[in-house]
């Protein structure tokens, strides 16, 4: 078979001065709405409604542009961003960059105007999709009982099972005891930096040389009476499935403490297998990961959070239930954690997801975890054509592949960094490397989930294959990359020197001076 | 069984999936997933879903019809604020959220998303013009999550462990800064101490914060303004009492009041937080939220900062701009459990469009929108106070009024019943939040509203009342 030809990519690159450098002083972007002349003759100067002590003194600093300028330099800004959509994207692995359906953003836009606080009564359509999606959907692929979609992300999510287990052990009248949570290095930084917020002390189990994992034994050396609960993610951000991990939940059970599952990686295992039946109480799954709900540079995303019948009366208020044909927001819950966010949540995003579930069905579901793993497996076939890589930890993996570019390191001097700037100057995004610490050395995670074609993989492959050549034949060529990027070599010395830092417009002009 | 491949699967076509496992040498992914998953954990049974609506135009009808069903602000005329306003979104601004390239970005580097990166430092540069500091981040969840990030940042400055907050705060944003605080006796908890609110001003009162201060006290947190709708004119009155004690001032505020009102660093704020929504971002049954922190360039600051902060940067090139992150070891990615609490995937895009519409804005745009709010909803005010019994209770508001009915004798849940049937979505009830203060609703008029429509308000509500 013939190998794709790699194809040079020129970023676009205005040279896009700051906002603040722009338009002149009296340019408008938009015109406010009118207020009429009889209000202001029954109302008087606006600025004796406030006490003249906070009246704003000076207006603020903002930039005066008029409408198509502020509309080209945000269009030049996104321009200058390499979206999901526009390139091969599976190499920012455990974020599952998988495509969002154009219309499920029509579908969002439906509840753009609504108000939360609306009456349930002019909200049941929103109020039936959340939860449906929840009690149809989220129940089957997890077979846990009862959701919530307050918390608006992952680490949201994680939060709020810390909270729900802070809850349950103080209730318990054990908290006092059970000041302990087990987490592994490979489950995401969440999974430790929100029990740790939530005041547990955390500890950390590393993995097996062998298995990539933490055995069981090391399991049982750490849990103990203090033990509140694990928050664990599986596959883990290796893409190695743990599978002990019934054995895990039953060993913590035993001493008394709660399971979460950390379900971020659950894209290639919809169907497979299941939080509850490997003895779970709580998880969270990520409806911008796996259920498709865009990125957003960011977020807005949502922590989807599921537990079993036991810890149901935990979750966060209001929860929306059912009473016959109508939906309601249940606020009268004694035992519940109180709020993870004001509101309900992310309800756009959910809607997304919905749709999103609802044109795949139980077949789709499972066909899209079946190719993301397929994929997976394919991408790591064709890995070993790429010089300077090597798979940390035996067997196979699920969802993705947490890869060492250790060997090209030593051998060319190019690692991760290296790699990750010249592979953008053949279209391709930057990789994502790992959270640290880098227990695995120069590392990178590809995840090609069901979204990308064979076709792309065998190009994305070709680029980082010819990346890697050129590190043997020319070091330079990537040391001195991006060659055709938006901006050349940055000097990232201001990011950690006071001095020198700075994060807006006041403070950079202060510091130019 | 003969499947049609899926749209959204290229490698669901049946030859491609079946080339692709010989090449992985297997002959099913059951197989595959036999050698990864222990037999005892694999889900046997096939998942019971709803028929699949695998064609767009079905796919659209049913979800379409589900949700259409729904009434919306846009045609229903509504007085709910109470954390999520109804302001206008300039249709640049949708433009700019629904640019796939902001839409679908995510993880990417300093190179390939440069416009991202300055995205999400023109949205600090533009927030931190409106609030008076020089630091500000990607915003996070909400104003509850930026409160409870802000006030255990004073905490942790001070090495206090005990936030004084108004009693007139929201309960739903304190139920939020209540989780970050720990409201346990765990050992790291922080403990939440309500200071009184005048209830003839709906203003803080000094006497109890004098009452309350100690050098137990980490920071007061004060809103601006506060959840009952209240200019909170005190606040170097505050800020003097805050500092006297040794703790630090935290302001949230509502920063689509900031053309008009003072800017908290003028009466004295430490750290200044607040919800980013009300700047061009679509209500979203509560799905616009985003949360922003800001406060002075000060090393001690930016290094309690849980948030992901951009700084600017040169280049090789003389002139030319590069963006990054600033003090990255602080946060959860790089330090995990000793992170300064959590960062994650939050509300950048919200933030990226918060941006466009203060640069479409400009100065006047801000200060137009404040005075337009003003004065529309003090229109309200005086018009909805006309009617026998209605009361506009607190004198000094930006745009929500606490318009009280305890001298009709009739409940806001039956009033506000009777209104949707009308068409009007009535003032939040929130007479079980705050029974000291009777039958009230808070009752919001920002800047859409027109004099026609405040005026069929008071005319449906007196209707109602009678």
């Amino acid at each position: 078979m013939t190998e794709p030809k790699v194809r040079p990519y020129h970023a676009a690159a205005w040279s896009e001065p700051l906002i603040h450098e722009l338009g002149r002083s009296g340019e408008r972007g938009v015109i406010l709405p009118e207020v009429e002349a009889d209000v202001r003759k029954a109302v008087g100067k606006p600025e004796l409604l406030i006490l003249k002590s906070m009246r704003r003194k000076a207006k603020p600093g903002l930039p005066e542009l008029s409408q198509p300028q502020v509309l080209r330099h945000w269009l030049r800004l996104s321009q200058m961003t390499l979206g999901m959509e526009a390139e091969i994207d599976l190499g920012v692995g455990t974020c599952t960059m998988k495509y969002s359906p154009k219309v499920n953003e029509e579908l969002a836009a439906m509840v753009a105007n609504m108000h939360p606080d609306q009456p349930e009564e002019s909200m049941q359509g929103l109020l039936e999709v959340a939860w449906r999606f929840a009690n149809v959907y989220l129940r089957e692929v997890s077979g846990l009982d009862a959701f919530t979609f307050q918390p608006p992300g992952g680490s949201a999510g994680a939060f709020n099972n810390a909270a729900i287990m802070r809850r349950y052990h103080e209730l318990n009248g054990e908290l006092d005891q059970r000041d302990e949570i087990i987490t592994t290095i490979f489950s995401h930084p969440c999974d430790a930096a929100c029990p740790a917020t939530a005041g547990f002390k955390v500890v950390t189990l590393y993995p097996d040389e062998e298995t990539g994992y933490p055995s069981v034994e090391a399991l049982k050396a750490a849990v103990s009476r203090r033990t509140a609960g694990i928050f664990v993610t599986n596959p883990e951000d290796t893409g190695i499935f743990n599978g002990h991990i019934d054995e895990w939940t039953s060993i913590v059970h035993e001493v008394g403490g709660l399971c979460a599952y950390d379900q971020a990686n659950l894209n290639a295992v919809m169907g497979v297998t299941r939080a509850a039946d490997a003895g779970f109480d709580l998880c969270f799954f990520n409806l911008h990961k796996t259920f498709s709900s865009p990125h957003g540079s960011s977020g807005p995303g949502s922590g989807a959070v599921g537990v079993t019948e036991e810890l149901e009366e935990y979750l966060p208020v209001p929860v929306i239930i059912k009473e016959g044909e109508e939906y309601h927001l249940d606020y009268d819950r004694p035992k519940s954690i109180g709020r993870v966010r004001d509101f309900l949540g992310n309800l756009q995003v959910v809607v997304r997801a919905y749709a999103w579930a609802a044109a795949m069905g139980a077949d789709g579901l499972r066909e899209a975890a079946e190719v993301s793993m397929i994929n997976n497996q394919y991408l790591s076939e064709k890995m070993k054509e790429v010089p300077g890589v090597t798979k940390p930890y035996g067997g196979k993996r699920l969802d993705q592949v947490r890869w060492s570019l250790e060997k090209l390191k030593k051998e060319t001097g190019c690692g991760i960094d290296d790699v990750n700037h010249r592979v953008i100057d053949y279209g391709v995004q930057s990789f994502f490397t790992s959270h640290h610490p880098w227990v695995v050395p120069e590392p990178f995670t590809p995840e090609p989930c069901e979204t990308y074609s064979k076709a792309d993989i065998d190009y994305w492959i070709a680029v980082l294959k010819r990346v890697c050549e050129e590190a043997y034949e020319d070091p330079k060529i990537l040391k001195e990359a991006p060659h055709n990027s938006s901006i050349h070599a940055l000097d990232s010395a201001p990011f950690d020197d006071p001095e020198r830092w700075a994060m807006s417009w006041r403070a950079y002009r202060r510091k130019m001076k | 069984m003969a499947k049609k491949p899926h749209p959204y699967i290229p490698n669901s076509v049946p030859e491609v999936k079946a080339e692709m496992l010989r090449a992985v040498g297997a002959s099913s992914a059951e197989e595959l997933y036999a050698e990864m998953i222990p037999d005892r954990l694999l889900f046997k049974r096939r998942m019971e879903l709803p028929k699949a609506l695998p064609a767009e135009h079905d796919l659209k009808r049913h979800v379409a019809g589900i949700l259409s069903r729904d009434s919306t602000c846009a045609e229903t005329l509504s007085f709910l604020g109470g954390g999520c306003w109804n302001h206008f979104v300039p249709r640049v601004c949708d433009e700019i959220a629904g640019r796939s390239e902001f839409l679908t970005a995510y993880a990417g580097g300093y190179y390939s998303d440069l416009g991202r990166f300055q995205a999400n430092w023109e949205f600090q540069s533009l927030i931190c013009e409106l609030v008076g500091m020089e630091v500000s981040g990607i915003p996070t969840y909400d104003w509850g999550s930026a409160a409870g990030n802000a006030v255990r940042m004073a905490s942790r400055l001070t090495g206090r462990r005990e936030i004084l907050v108004p009693a007139s705060m929201s309960p739903a944003r304190l139920g939020v800064v209540a989780n970050f605080c720990n409201t346990t006796k765990m050992p790291d908890a922080l403990k939440i101490r309500k200071v009184a609110y005048d209830p003839e001003t709906g203003k803080l009162d000094l006497n109890d914060l004098k009452k309350r201060i100690s050098a137990k006290s980490a920071c007061v947190y004060f809103e601006n303004p506060g959840y009952l709708g209240v200019i909170e004119d005190q606040g170097e009155e505050i800020a003097e009492i805050t500092h006297g004690a040794g703790a630090e001032v935290v302001v949230g505020v509502d920063p689509i009041s900031l053309g008009v009102l003072a800017p908290p660093s003028d009466y004295g704020a430490d750290i200044v937080c607040g919800e980013v929504q009300p700047l061009g971002v679509h209500m979203s049954a509560g799905g616009g939220l985003a949360g922003f922190i800001a406060s002075r360039d000060e090393e001690r600051y930016v290094s309690e900062y849980p948030l992901r902060l951009i700084s600017v940067t040169g280049t090789k090139v003389e002139g030319e701009y590069g963006f990054g992150q600033a003090k990255y070891e602080r946060t959860s990615y790089m330090a995990r459990e000793k992170a300064k609490d959590w960062v994650g995937t939050t509300t950048a895009l919200h933030g990226i469009i918060a941006a466009v519409y203060m640069s479409l804005l400009g100065p006047e745009g801000m200060k137009e929108v404040g005075e337009a709010i003003l004065l529309k909803s003090h229109y309200a005010a005086e018009r909805l106070s006309e009617i026998e019994g209605v009361e506009a209770k607190f004198p000094s508001f930006f745009k929500e009024i606490l318009l009280n009915i305890d001298a009709t004798g009739k409940k806001v849940k039956r009033v506000n019943k009777a209104l949707l049937k009308r068409g009007i979505f009535g003032g939040k009830d929130i007479s079980r939040e705050f029974p000291e203060l009777g039958q009230s609703a808070l009752t919001c008029v920002t800047e859409v509203h027109s004099k026609a429509g405040i005026d069929r308000f008071a005319a449906e509500l007196e209707a109602v009342l009678r």
